[in-house]
């Protein structure tokens, strides 16, 4: 799961105008690019860098709501948070697989997530403090997740719109399981109810700042668009995700946390939508900068893994090489 | 013959939801990502059988007791699996080989059990063997590579069998209850594994350069409810929610 | 030191009768396991019945920059196709 609010793409490339144009009358027919097609460099740059945070975050995302699979209330609960959580490892590695088509490596991924060059997606340096916060997850961060994949799913580049037609596909449930927890919580009793509001709180911030700053304020988004790598501005899905979740609230008789929200008849070309209060960017940019109260432990966690696990993958290739001597040996 | 069977079932039960709650501990936190997708598969299998059979044992002990209930709602001294499955998962290769142990017992064990008298444990072994046969493999296949492959892993391995093989003597041990539910034809009889398990797992031994242990020490008594002192936390982390919320629905 | 463990690409039949297909890849040190983790990751919805894996490195790709002289020499070819040749409607379907 993640949703964009990229930071930092570098869309800068250096090719002739002649070449630039050719690739971008391939794009504006919407012709896939494939890997070992020419691209400009700044097309193959900003994809590794969105492809390898969108990994990082479906990764790094496996944690807050791990936190929970040992603590599940029920065996129905147990199972389904597990393949969820596992579902989000899934997508890691197939947005991996995407980006290491562009020639960079999983491990030198893995290194600038561990070392903090790569960002992922904020919203999981967010603790997950109570049962709830697995529900609300599932409805609003993978439902704001949701809201830019399928948009993805028609990526210009071929193997990342491939990786996100099979993503979406399993994420499916992903949403469902969130807010059928939530519903049941909200038709609990007081003190699920008060568990499920309280996670709301805390979560509908983060969740509506997943999808980035303002487009005034959304540095490089524009040639990313030209590209068809995002397809909706920022401000864009934001809205669309509001205008779906709002409802989904009040059905619940939950209150989203928003004392300014208002329905406004002039959004979405004079369709109605509701208009949100002030965002805080600061709070944004000091998660997203390492300032969150989880940033530091997330990345703990990533690295105890990866460096536990290093006898066990170099005794795996060792193997390996042992097992293709023998082979060789007996031919 | 019922109050045995339910018993019998439970003990069953509870190694197969231990296990698979061990295992999902691992989750987000694997060598390698393509492991993270592993182990929740097996976790989820076992989980999976054990909800089968929480459901099955209320059933026949008709007090209206569910899987969650007994899942939940019993205590470390209640619960009845073998001390193998509750054992901490240390390192990966003692999670590999805690589940090859299992996994070699419970393979012919469900074989066994699908020529039970009893209909709905032949189901429930039906769809086991299946699920039980490819956790041999995978873990076999890990535990061959971690065997023989570096000089750090053989040590990891070697401290892995130190560790766990006094505790798969109980995997052939009957309860009471166990052998009643034998005698009567609805379980296999346990001692009865012993050799396709030895079979199996003197086998991939071979291949990872083990040394077969001879002389350890037996650990028995989770049957009986006397369990390590990691059940204990484990059960306490896996119900602290339900039981916050008595008579919740989740 | 960069670690790398080999790259596989998995190809999966969906059921008898069709074809295997590309799904993706994963990594893996050796064939055993990547035909396990492709059973693992790609097929936890029962999306097939059998796997191929193909160490990455053993692909021989043909060159974008070829593509031309490749694929277009066959564009014009149209007798190839059931449409160029003309029979009457009365003649029914052939």
């Amino acid at each position: 799961m993640y949703s964009q609010g990229l930071i930092g793409a570098d869309g800068r490339t250096k090719e002739d105008a002649a070449f630039l144009a050719a690739f971008q009358a391939r794009i504006d027919a919407e012709e896939k690019i494939e890997p070992k097609d020419a691209m400009p460099e700044g097309y193959r740059r900003t994809l590794i860098r969105q492809i390898g945070q969108h990994a990082h975050s479906e990764i790094v995302g496996m944690l807050p709501e791990g936190n929970w699979i040992t603590r599940a209330p029920s065996l129905r609960r147990k199972a389904a948070l597990l393949a969820k959580v596992q579902d989000e490892g899934g997508h890691g590695l197939y947005l991996y697989s995407a980006a290491e088509t562009l020639g960079v490596s999983r491990e030198e991924m893995t290194e600038e997530l561990l070392s903090g060059k790569a960002k992922y997606s904020s919203i999981f340096n967010y603790p997950t403090l109570s049962w709830a916060d697995i529900g609300i997850v599932g409805w609003l961060v993978d439902g704001a997740a949701i809201m830019n994949q399928i948009p993805l799913c028609r990526c210009s580049y071929g193997p990342y719109a491939r990786a996100m037609i099979r993503v979406c596909k399993e994420e499916s449930f992903h949403q469902r399981q969130g807010y059928e927890i939530v519903m049941t919580l909200a038709r609990g009793t007081e003190a699920q109810k008060a568990m499920a509001q309280d996670a709301l709180n805390r979560w509908w911030w983060p969740s509506i700042m997943m999808f980035g700053p303002h487009d005034s304020e959304s540095a490089h988004s524009e040639q990313s668009m030209a590209w068809k790598i995002k397809r909706f501005s920022n401000d864009a899905l934001r809205q669309k995700f509001i205008d779906a979740t709002v409802p989904q609230a009040e059905f619940l008789g939950l209150t989203v946390p928003d004392p300014d929200m208002v329905w406004d008849e002039g959004l979405n070309d004079g369709k109605g939508g509701y208009r949100h209060g002030p965002i805080d960017w600061d709070e944004f940019w000091r998660v997203v900068k390492g300032g969150g109260v989880m940033n530091r432990d997330r990345i703990k966690a990533r690295k105890k893994a990866w460096d536990e696990g290093a006898w066990v993958r170099e005794a795996a290739r060792a193997h390996a090489a042992k097992r293709a001597a023998r082979k060789m040996a007996a031919e | 013959m019922s109050e045995v069977f339910v018993t019998a079932l439970l003990e069953l039960a509870d190694d197969h939801l231990v296990l698979g709650h061990r295992l999902s501990e691992w989750c987000g936190h694997a060598p390698m990502l393509e492991e993270d997708l592993a182990l929740p598969n097996m976790a989820l299998d076992l989980i999976g059988a054990a909800r089968g059979l929480y459901a099955y044992a209320g059933s026949i002990e008709g007090n209206g007791r569910g899987e969650d209930d007994l899942a939940y709602l019993r205590g470390e001294r209640e619960y009845l699996n073998c001390l193998l499955v509750e054992r901490e998962n240390g390192d990966f290769a003692q999670t590999m080989l805690r589940q090859l142990y299992f996994a070699g017992f419970m393979e012919p064990y469900w074989q066994a059990a699908m020529a039970s008298r009893d209909e709905t444990l032949r189901g429930i072994a039906a769809k086991a063997v299946k699920e039980v046969a490819y956790h041999i493999r995978h873990a076999a296949e890990w535990v061959v590579r971690l065997g023989d492959g570096t000089e750090e892993s053989a040590r990891h391995m070697a401290e892995a069998v130190e560790e766990l093989h006094r505790f798969t003597d109980e995997l052939f041990l009957s309860s009471p209850a166990a052998a009643a539910a034998e005698a009567a034809g609805l379980l296999p009889a346990r001692a009865e594994m012993r050799g396709a398990w030895e079979a199996t797992l003197r086998a991939v031994f071979a291949e990872a350069r083990l040394d077969w242990p001879d002389a350890v020490w037996p650990q028995k008594g989770g049957r009986e409810g006397a369990h390590g002192e990691g059940l204990g936390h484990l059960l306490a982390e896996m119900q602290s929610l339900h039981r916050a919320h008595p008579g919740a629905v989740w | 030191m960069a670690e790398a463990t080999a790259l596989w690409e998995v190809f999966i039949r969906p059921r008898n009768g069709l074809s295997h297909r590309h799904v993706g890849s994963l990594h893996a040190a050796d064939e055993v396991m990547a035909l396990q983790a492709a059973r693992d990751v790609y097929t936890r919805r029962g999306e097939g019945n059998s796997i191929w894996v193909v160490p990455s490195s053993a692909i021989t790709a043909s060159d974008p920059d070829h593509a031309d002289e490749m694929f277009e020499p066959t564009a014009d070819k149209i007798y190839r196709h059931p449409t160029f040749y003309e029979i009457p409607d009365e003649v029914g379907h052939m």
